[in-house]
């Protein structure tokens, strides 16, 4: 609304955005989505994951008719439950925050950016929470087929959600498909939205991180019953399972990852360069393990254990590729948009990427380590290796939340890159106050409710299987609260 | 471009779609305490919308994301003016979403009684505060030319807007009081039918000063329309309904009532979406804050696809679930060996080889359970 020409309007509120120009007001707001999306983001792949999971494990029992599957379902159900509830409730958060932190970005924008997520609620949010209560409750209600449809469905549900909610994001990373008239961006392409390179290996990359959350945790959960000693053959089953479907994930989860890099280099030059450090344009490029030092004032951090020409490869898929420097793109930047500062946080990408990168490496050798005992037939009695699957469950969330920090903090200063800078998107008529009230109010209610979900988590994790049925043909009772 | 008022239409049946639906599981929550009686009662009342209550609420997230996407400067100013207040009201739909779930997860009293406290409380506090959003926008908020909101917390607390709050309320009570009715045997049906018929007098006469105070905030005058007068009507029948034991047709009343108290606030608003009371020239309409047409085009393909089948597959849900729920799926049948803990898992784990099922409860025999009806039902009620 009456904001005049965009493009220079931009350009002219550029002038000020300089390292440290943030203003308390921008702090929170972007603290705030920080913490509620860093949160939302621990329980939406662990339902994604374990809704596919459980649809498996149904799916085992139905065609297979062994009620060992129907107990694991029931299990592993409860788990799915407890985290769906919790991940409902903070993506509403998300959704009014748009609206209450970011209204001047939400009043440019959402004309593009809000069509995809009215579609996420028309075509996912409805199917995945219908559907999920119609699973719980209408065990005794539903035929077999239908109800093992049900459970599909909230696994399809789920997965859509990620789809439309993964089309908005990339369009913020790269935008495509619209025009600017009167210096607002206006849609004028749907299907590019969805056809944009950022979002479709983004969105692999989040599903497929989704899947391997989801079967770390049975890994994890059967690792610790198995340790236990309880009911050993069944949980060995859900092992079994969870880890052939964790190995090729983590392994696609890499490759994509990989690819999605290339992708972010080629239209994000910034969030690669500092994702290594590199204030200097190079060719080729080697990739260090570890830095001391560093940041975005420290332009000279000492580089250890260098592996030549591997950067290279990981933003530009040649052996011999150019990375440009920070340094360059800053230059660069500040002829196309106005004087600036344009080098997001160097501290946090070059760790977020080491963070997951380092920890996929750990779940994948865990992973192959129990595929080989597997082999073996040693998997429900390997003590050591048990222990290892048992605590490798925090690494998912630790890999999850590293991406999203590279990925979005790697876009700083831009909340739309190339069209609106992040200071510039903050609602005006919020205060200080007003915002102090609701970081801490979020704060406090998020704490409270993710040690409860934590520990309800690990209540129902170390609770016995339920009893094998007399008979098989014998009607399965609803689940209730 | 029939667009613009195409999408004003779907954001109000969105919004309208969400009262009916999630009113009562509103009236629900807060009404579970005192209908429910006993933990058993509680649950039972609670999982009269256990299957049901989920879907209800995405009808809030869609009408939130179609307003960001069909009029994104309508989203943009209210949901930042109303900052302090949709927060709260967050907080209230958190705590009240991960109370269902979180309540059955614990055995201890003290457990489930805080749980149910907050059940209460976030059950209130969401029509209440949902209920001041739509009043201000029609009442009128202090906004600038720039369409941004000048005014700060206390602001929202115009006293017609405080009034809708308490309206909502009071309609969200009855349909879940209605809605309880329709859905248990015995004496939580009971109760919840005596609720309901207590309930009912007071909500028509709140409503009737509501519809009179809208129809003077949105300048129509002293005389009620035939609409308004069907509001009250409804209510009224759904009183008459419920003491007669119908409570199917009590439900359908008290919902037609609900859907007028919202569409009349909507219909009072077109043009506008929300009124400026710093000057009438900066209020928000459907054409400033728009989208363009384009992408309204989109969305509207999206929704003429999307939305038929939802409905269907919803309207299907009810329907699986329509039958009644007994309060004696949550008490240990005599006889039998007590459940080890009520717990939702140990409930399906202890169940997965059913118990003798206990013997079909005995109807209490009420007073007010007519012969006819009251007989059929019982016999309904076994499965």
């Amino acid at each position: 609304m009456l904001r005049g020409n965009g493009l220079s309007q931009v350009r002219w509120r550029a002038c000020g955005a300089g390292r440290g120009t943030f203003s308390l007001r921008d702090d929170l707001a972007r603290w705030q989505f920080a913490f509620t999306s860093v949160n939302h983001f621990f329980f939406v792949p662990v339902t994604i994951g374990l809704a596919f999971l459980t649809a498996l494990l149904q799916t085992a029992w139905y065609l297979r008719k062994d009620p060992e599957y129907l107990r694991l379902t029931r299990f592993f159900g409860t788990l799915l439950v407890i985290n769906v509830a919790i991940g409902v409730v903070t993506g509403l958060v998300q959704e009014f925050e748009f609206g209450m932190n970011w209204s001047a970005y939400s009043r440019l924008v959402g004309n593009i950016f809000g069509a995809p997520l009215a579609m996420e609620g028309l075509a996912a949010f409805f199917l995945e929470s219908t559907f999920l209560g119609l699973w719980l409750f209408g065990w005794d209600k539903l035929s077999r087929r239908v109800h093992l449809a049900c459970i599909w469905l909230v696994a399809a549900g789920a997965m859509l959600s990620a789809l439309f909610i993964i089309a908005a994001n990339s369009w913020m990373q790269h935008p495509v498909g619209y025009v600017m008239v009167h210096g607002k961006p206006q849609l004028n392409d749907i299907w590019a939205l969805f056809t944009n390179p950022v979002f479709i290996w983004a969105y692999a990359k989040v599903i497929l991180a989704a899947i391997t959350t989801g079967s770390a945790v049975m890994v994890a959960v059967s690792a610790w019953q198995l340790r236990r000693g309880t009911a050993k053959p069944v949980f060995a089953r859900s092992m079994r399972l969870s880890l052939i479907v964790l190995v090729p994930a983590i392994l696609l989860t890499m490759l994509v990852g990989d690819e999605l890099g290339v992708i972010e280099a080629k239209y994000q030059p910034m969030k690669i360069a500092a994702a290594e450090a590199q204030w200097k344009t190079c060719q080729p490029c080697s990739f260090s393990l570890f830095q001391i030092g560093g940041g975005n004032n420290d332009h000279t951090p000492t580089q250890i254990l260098e592996i030549p020409h591997l950067l290279s490869l990981l933003a530009t898929n040649h052996w011999n590729g150019k990375v440009i420097g920070l340094t360059p793109l800053q230059h660069q930047y500040t002829a196309k948009y106005g004087p600036g500062y344009y080098v997001p946080n160097v501290f946090i990408q070059y760790w977020s990427m080491r963070v997951m990168a380092y920890l996929a490496i750990v779940i994948t050798l865990v992973a192959l380590w129990g595929l080989w005992l597997n082999r073996r037939h040693k998997l429900a009695t390997a003590r050591r290796f048990l222990w290892a699957a048992q605590w490798m469950v925090i690494l998912p969330f630790l890999m999850n939340t590293a991406g999203w920090l590279l990925t979005e903090s790697g876009r700083q200063p831009w909340i739309v890159q190339g069209i609106m800078l992040t200071k510039n998107g903050l609602s005006p008529s919020v205060s200080a106050t007003e915002l102090w009230i609701s970081v801490l109010g979020f704060f406090v209610l998020y704490g409270t409710l993710g040690t409860i979900d934590l520990i309800l988590m690990l209540r129902y994790s170390r609770k016995e299987l339920p009893p094998t049925p007399a008979q098989a043909d014998q009607p399965v009772p609803a689940m209730q609260y | 471009m029939a667009f613009v008022p195409f999408w004003f239409v779907l954001i109000t049946i969105l919004w309208t779609g969400f009262f009916v639906l999630e009113g009562f599981d509103m009236g629900v929550g807060m009404l579970h305490g005192y209908i429910g009686n006993d933990d058993a009662g509680r649950r039972t009342v609670i999982n009269t919308i256990g299957p049901l209550w989920d879907g209800n609420e995405v009808w809030l997230i869609v009408a939130g994301a179609a307003m960001f996407a069909a009029f994104p400067g309508w989203y943009a100013t209210m949901f930042s003016g109303l900052y302090l207040a949709l927060a709260l009201l967050l907080g209230a739909l958190i705590v009240r979403g991960v109370s269902f779930e979180y309540r059955g997860k614990g055995t201890s009293e003290r457990w489930r009684d805080s749980w149910s406290w907050l059940l209460i409380i976030g059950s209130l506090l969401a029509p209440f505060l949902l209920g001041i959003a739509f009043g201000d926008l029609l009442h009128g908020l202090p906004i600038g030319a720039n369409h941004e909101y000048t005014g700060n917390f206390w602001d929202l607390f115009t006293g017609y807007g405080v009034f809708t709050g308490i309206t909502l309320v009071a309609l969200c009570l009855l349909h879940g009081a209605i809605f309880i009715g329709l859905k248990t045997t015995g004496d939580v049906r009971f109760r919840a039918g005596r609720t309901a018929r207590r309930i009912a007098p007071v909500t028509a006469l709140i409503t009737l000063a509501f519809v009179f105070w809208t129809h003077v905030t949105a300048g129509g005058g002293g005389f009620l329309n035939p609409v308004e007068f069907i509001a009250i009507l409804a209510i009224l029948a759904a009183w008459a309904l419920i003491s007669a034991h119908y409570e199917g047709w009590a439900f359908t009343a008290n919902a037609v009532a609900i859907g007028i108290v919202i569409i009349t606030i909507f219909v009072d608003l077109y043009p506008r979406v929300m009124v400026s009371s710093t000057n009438p020239a900066f209020s928000l309409t459907v054409r400033n804050s728009a989208s363009p047409p384009y992408s309204l085009k989109v969305t509207t393909v999206a929704a003429l696809i999307l939305l038929p089948i939802v409905l269907a597959y919803q309207a299907w849900t009810y329907y699986v679930f329509r039958r009644r729920i007994t309060d004696q799926s949550f008490r240990p049948a005599l006889g039998a060996t007590p459940r080890p803990a009520v717990s939702a898992t140990v409930a399906m784990a202890g169940e997965q080889v059913r118990p003798a099922p206990p013997a079909p409860p005995t109807p209490p025999a009420h007073r007010w359970l007519p012969r006819g009806r009251g007989r059929r039902h019982g016999r309904r009620d076994g499965r």
